[in-house]
């Protein structure tokens, strides 16, 4: 069985976040990056399934420019056999993501299709839903327990109020969530050995997509920050400023 | 003009959120419907009617949408779109879940998450877990939106719309409901609390994590965690509040024990009222606090219950 893995390059979830000058966007220049957590915790998955022998072949495919090959070696060097690279120098909505990944599947004929439920920058939570809408196929989004059984796969997912199991039938769409695994770290030999493995580049004009913006960012600012309060001497006096002052509790 | 909201539900009754919801969708303005889809959900029907600026509520009770799958969902909601300009769900698990799904069968963008209405098509959204605002304008002619709810005030329940039951029934058949395990809990949710209180590391275990159940129970609050006390094992995961946890925003937060680390503070800082109580004075929590207490939890705590 094969699993593909889409990741994504993201900030590294450490860094604190700048909105530039110009309130175009937030600033990335000289800005530490790092696959996305919930992608990292959906290449472990998948590698975990293929030391358990239910897994044939991972395959980790990023869009991006070059500079998400970095990504794609990491994912190697963490278990991954080969990796796809689908070249962009375009910021893409997620639907369009959804549209190019929905060929790699076409191509490749993975069984399970497993991506993180969101990325830590846009934050838009839609990719996962949006391929298996694309490609017709069932999904199992924030995953907390990914179970293969013959033709089917069972899903635990983290929801509101506590777990939700869902039957799948395969080929199936799972979205990481956080309690799904720790990854690893990459031992270095596996980073030298990742090097090694295939990396094939492909050109997302040559899909034949429309991949025009659906959207138009007008601007970004930073969030209304918080003036720091007073700190008081004893608990009564907190006490009487929640009460009389913020009148947060009688 | 319409709008068209889904109504986040368990069958039995209508989640306050969708009130928030509705206020989005009035802020848009236009003829706003309501969609209740699930399996026996009549008494959630008639609560749904009795939500102010609903005109007419959709009730698609099938057996087939009872556990909300996605797979049937969206296709329901798809099916439902063309009298619609505008589609609008919570950003609760089953909205997040089947949303992206409709928008992608109508061919169309998702803006999630909004948490302004600028105008029609121009919302405002957080990304960057909150540490920064984006204004996005939606090229698409139809709109597929999802809601935080902590971004607008319910809208009241004393109106009368009309129901209309509608005879649709899709089945994917790609997917089925296995089980549900829920945490029974006599304290709120988390993401609903109007008081939330969170231990961090200086909790130093699991157990020190009773301290804060006595001052919960007189407040009525939920008991969250900073994602340092989830990864020391003190307590589970489902009780992180934080960018890779819940992001809540009560009229009352009580940091106890935590620092403040960029990560933890994405998930509170909108919180009305924030209370910090750390025994090192230049931690990061002081700077987001609203009341700060400079003194060792162990000591702090047990007066605090004593005196509320």
């Amino acid at each position: 069985m094969k699993v593909l893995v889409p990741i994504k390059r993201v900030i590294d979830y450490n860094v604190k976040v700048r909105v530039k000058a110009d309130n175009t966007n937030v600033d990335l220049a000289n800005v530490k990056m790092a696959i996305n957590p919930f992608c990292e915790i959906a290449v472990e998955e998948a590698v975990r399934l293929k030391e358990a022998g239910t897994a044939t072949e991972v395959i980790a495919v990023s869009i991006g420019d070059k500079a998400c090959q970095e990504q794609l070696r990491t994912a190697l060097a963490l278990g991954a056999d080969r990796a796809i690279q689908i070249e962009t120098d375009q910021n893409l909505d997620s639907l369009n993501v959804a549209k190019l990944l929905q060929k790699i599947v076409e191509e490749e004929q993975p069984q399970l299709v497993i991506l993180g439920k969101q990325s830590i920058d846009s934050d838009n939570n839609q990719t996962g839903q949006m391929l298996a809408a694309l490609t017709g196929l069932a999904q199992g989004t924030f995953a907390s327990e990914v179970k293969v059984d013959g033709d089917k796969v069972n899903v635990t997912r983290e929801v509101d109020g506590g777990l939700q199991t869902v039957a799948l039938n395969l080929p199936a769409i799972v979205t990481t969530d956080l309690r799904l695994n720790e990854p690893r770290y990459a031992s270095l030999p596996n980073i030298m050995k990742a090097k090694r493995k295939p990396l094939d580049v492909k050109a997302a004009a040559d899909f034949g997509i429309d991949l025009s913006p659906r959207s138009t960012l007008l601007k970004v600012t930073p969030p209304s920050e918080r003036q720091a309060g007073i700190v008081v001497e004893t608990v009564d006096e907190l006490v009487e400023k929640l009460k009389n002052e913020a009148k947060v509790i009688s | 003009m319409s709008i068209l909201v889904f109504a986040e539900h368990d069958n039995n009754e209508l989640k306050a959120d969708t009130l928030k919801t509705v206020a989005a969708a009035q802020a848009i303005g236009g003829d706003i419907h309501l969609l209740v889809a699930g399996s026996n959900c009549s008494t959630v029907a008639e609560q749904a009617a009795k939500v102010n600026g609903v005109s007419k509520v959709l009730v698609a009770d099938n057996p087939a949408y009872e556990h909300q799958l996605a797979e049937n969902v969206s296709l329901l909601v798809t099916e439902l779109a063309a009298d619609y300009e505008h589609i609008i769900a919570t950003a609760l698990t089953t909205g997040k879940n089947f949303m992206p799904r409709v928008a992608a069968l109508l061919d169309v963008a998702q803006i999630s998450d909004i948490i302004a209405v600028e105008s029609a098509d121009t919302f405002v959204r957080p990304i960057y877990a909150g540490n920064a605002i984006a204004t996005v304008q939606s090229l698409d002619s139809k709109k597929v939106i999802t809601v935080r709810s902590t971004g607008f005030d319910a809208v009241a329940t004393d109106g009368n719309a009309e129901i209309v039951n509608i005879d649709n029934a899709t089945d994917a058949g790609t997917s089925s409901h296995v089980s549900d395990e829920l945490t029974v809990s006599e304290r709120p949710d988390l993401g609903a609390a109007s008081v939330v209180i969170s231990g961090g590391r200086g909790m130093q275990n699991g157990d020190n994590f009773k301290l804060l159940e006595g001052i919960a129970d007189k407040l009525g609050a939920a008991i969250g965690a900073s994602r340092a006390a989830v990864d020391a094992g003190f307590v589970a995961n489902d009780m992180q509040v934080g960018q890779t946890g819940k992001i809540v925003a009560p009229d009352l937060y009580i940091a106890v024990g935590i620092s403040g680390a960029i990560q933890h503070l994405a998930g509170m800082k909108d919180s009305k009222v924030i209370v910090a109580i750390n025994k090192d004075a230049e931690a990061p929590i002081f700077q987001v606090a609203d009341y700060g207490i400079v003194g060792d939890l162990f000591d702090v705590l047990p007066e605090l219950e004593a005196k509320l």
